[in-house]
């Protein structure tokens, strides 16, 4: 009997503990969820007076109420439209060598945990990495194909992986029937892989894309500047960047400054916002089952 | 006969024809591999390029500056002279440990409740919610770090500098966060079902199970991604330099302003800093001493996830 009720109490308690974990696991995880809250918040609080068009169309200047965000975003485009060519033909050429052409051999598995780890070389090495080959070996300078260069080696190694993800999702069978017809290696590459797996590719290359967009660290190093006054107009002019702006903004004391980072988040997060949606639309879209 | 001839004719053509356009896609595929291989080796020359500039100007910072006065020396102040690298890793070290202190328990915690508590449908809306922390830009922590968060510390502690370790701390933990509870999430969403469903049927609750069970199971994938959380907070670097401050004090005081060896590197790299000059070269001396930090920890989580993987 007293065996029992021992028992039994011992039971309740296992289910009591049971149930408070389980509360202290949920609020654990809402307060992950309240500082993303309080973020957003926060930066629409301090933002959203600042946003309007004036901003979006003036250059910087020394005066808060007239400084805009317009450079911000032109060298943000022009980086993009740079970084975005050069580093999805190499990523994906890369991708497509290590799936479909390297012998599983040594060098292979070399390639393979180098882009690993260039994967976690974190983004200001890759700022002196450009400072030292773009900036001063090439003699490029602080110019606009600098910034794009290093970027585009920065986002390389997850536009490999998530290149050879997707081609390793493209099933054997359709490759074995395009070379059973009288394809070569190359043709079934082209026309079968290649756009069986383009979803996959372009999801991978616009998330990495975004991370470079908003990337600040190593754009600061190879020299993008804050106070520029025009649009570039070649591959060597001076350029800045939303995030520059927005660091340059931020870490000036007074209060007014805080108000314009704040409506340059926004642009950025906004911009963010579409990228990120339009990569998970192309997923949902054009994901086809085998 | 003269159809005839004109079909042989034709047919000789046509086999020409093929031969000649054999020819171009022997070329082409042969040409192709090539060009793919060289794209191959980018990736490779980039490591070797991050080697090469981290070690060729960290020799010449070091034939001016002896190792031993660099990484045993206690004073960092380049402008007069005393590269004494220590203030900066504790200081990398402190805002590094008082990130893990938050990501911790609340990415483990968010982990657990979203693989064993959750339905599938809140896992679905709540694991993209968290991994939007993921994708927010480093500068908007910054931001957000100096701006409401030291105000709202500085309430709490009135001694508090207005730049400290402790606000950048909290806020790289909250940007790693969704980095633990997504990965460690995966690690215990692979634990098969039969294990789970096993020990409920001996009788244990889902709190026995989860640490019993499925924790010991998906352990290697837990501390992986603890690990290559603890990597992405050695080598943050817009975070602490907005909210951390650029004084490099040998302290261990949260409230203090310090100064971290990634913001070491954008003030060395953004000031009137002249290229040649030995704060120039320290730059490199510093981010190769930061490079060796993260790429320990990467291949270290690379060793756990291989050699301790339970394969079910």
């Amino acid at each position: 009997m007293q065996t029992n009720t021992f028992s039994i109490n011992r039971m309740r308690r296992r289910v009591i503990v049971n149930q408070v974990f389980k509360y202290i696991f949920i609020f654990s995880m809402s307060l992950a969820l309240l500082a993303l809250a309080l973020l957003i918040y926060r930066i629409l609080n301090q933002g959203l007076g600042s946003l309007n068009i004036d901003f979006l169309r003036q250059f910087p200047a020394p005066y808060p109420e007239k400084a805009g965000l317009f450079a911000g975003i032109m060298g943000s485009l022009y980086l993009m439209f740079l970084i975005a060519p050069i580093s999805i033909t190499i990523g994906v050429s890369t991708a497509l060598y290590l799936e479909e052409y390297a012998a599983k051999n040594k060098f292979t598995r070399f390639i393979q945990i180098n882009v690993q780890n260039l994967a976690g070389v974190p983004s200001i090495v890759f700022g002196l990495l450009g400072l030292t080959f773009f900036v001063y070996l090439f003699s490029l300078g602080y110019t606009l194909i600098a910034g794009a260069l290093t970027m585009s080696l920065l986002i390389l190694p997850v536009i490999v992986v998530a290149s050879q993800e997707a081609i390793r999702a493209v099933p054997e069978d359709i490759r074995a029937a395009s070379i059973a017809m009288g394809a070569t290696k190359w043709q079934t590459i082209w026309r079968i892989v290649l756009p069986a797996s383009i979803p996959g590719i372009l999801t991978g290359s616009i998330l990495a894309l975004s991370r470079a967009i908003g990337e600040t660290a190593p754009l600061i190093i190879v020299g993008a500047a804050a106070a520029i006054y025009t649009i570039p107009d070649s591959l060597t002019s001076k350029y800045t960047a939303m995030p520059i702006q927005i660091y340059n903004w931020t870490t000036r004391p007074q209060e007014e400054w805080q108000y314009l980072a704040g409506a340059g988040i926004i642009v950025l997060l906004i911009i963010l916002l579409l990228m990120n949606s339009i990569a998970i639309w192309i997923r949902n879209k054009f994901q086809s089952r085998y | 006969m003269d159809t005839q001839q004109e079909q042989n004719y034709s047919v000789q053509e046509m086999i020409n024809q093929k031969k000649s356009n054999k020819s171009i896609f022997n070329t082409t595929e042969k040409i192709v591999p090539l060009f793919l291989l060289l794209c191959a080796i980018i990736s490779v020359l980039t490591t070797i390029g991050i080697l090469f500039t981290l070690l060729r100007e960290s020799v010449t910072f070091f034939s001016d500056v002896s190792l031993a006065e660099f990484y045993l020396g206690t004073q960092w102040s380049p402008w007069s002279g005393k590269f004494g690298v220590f203030p900066l890793i504790a200081g990398t070290l402190l805002v590094t440990a008082i990130a893990t202190c938050v990501a911790l328990p609340i990415g483990i915690a968010s982990a657990i409740y979203l693989s064993e508590y959750a339905s599938t449908r809140s896992r679905k809306v709540i694991k993209p919610i968290l991994e939007i922390l993921a994708g927010i830009p480093t500068v908007v922590y910054g931001f957000f770090a100096l701006t409401f968060v030291t105000p709202i510390l500085q309430g709490i502690f009135p001694d508090l500098k207005i730049f400290n370790a402790l606000s950048a701390g909290i806020v790289v933990g909250i940007m790693i966060t969704p980095m633990i509870a997504s990965l460690s999430e995966d690690a215990m969403n692979a634990v098969p079902n039969r294990l789970r469903e096993g020990a409920l049927a001996l009788g244990a609750t889902k709190l026995e199970v989860t640490w019993k069970v499925i924790i010991p199971a998906a352990l290697s994938g837990i501390v992986a991604s603890i690990v290559l959380a603890v990597s992405r907070a050695l080598g943050e670097t817009m975070i602490v330099t907005i909210a951390a401050g650029a004084t490099p004090n040998l302290t261990f005081n949260p409230m203090e302003s310090i100064q971290t060896l990634t913001a070491f590197i954008v003030q060395g790299a953004t000031g009137d800093t002249s290229y040649g000059s030995t704060i120039y070269f320290s730059i490199y001396a510093v981010g190769i001493t930061l490079f060796i930090f993260t790429f320990a920890m990467n291949l270290f989580a690379q060793y756990i996830s291989r050699r301790f993987r339970e394969d079910y």
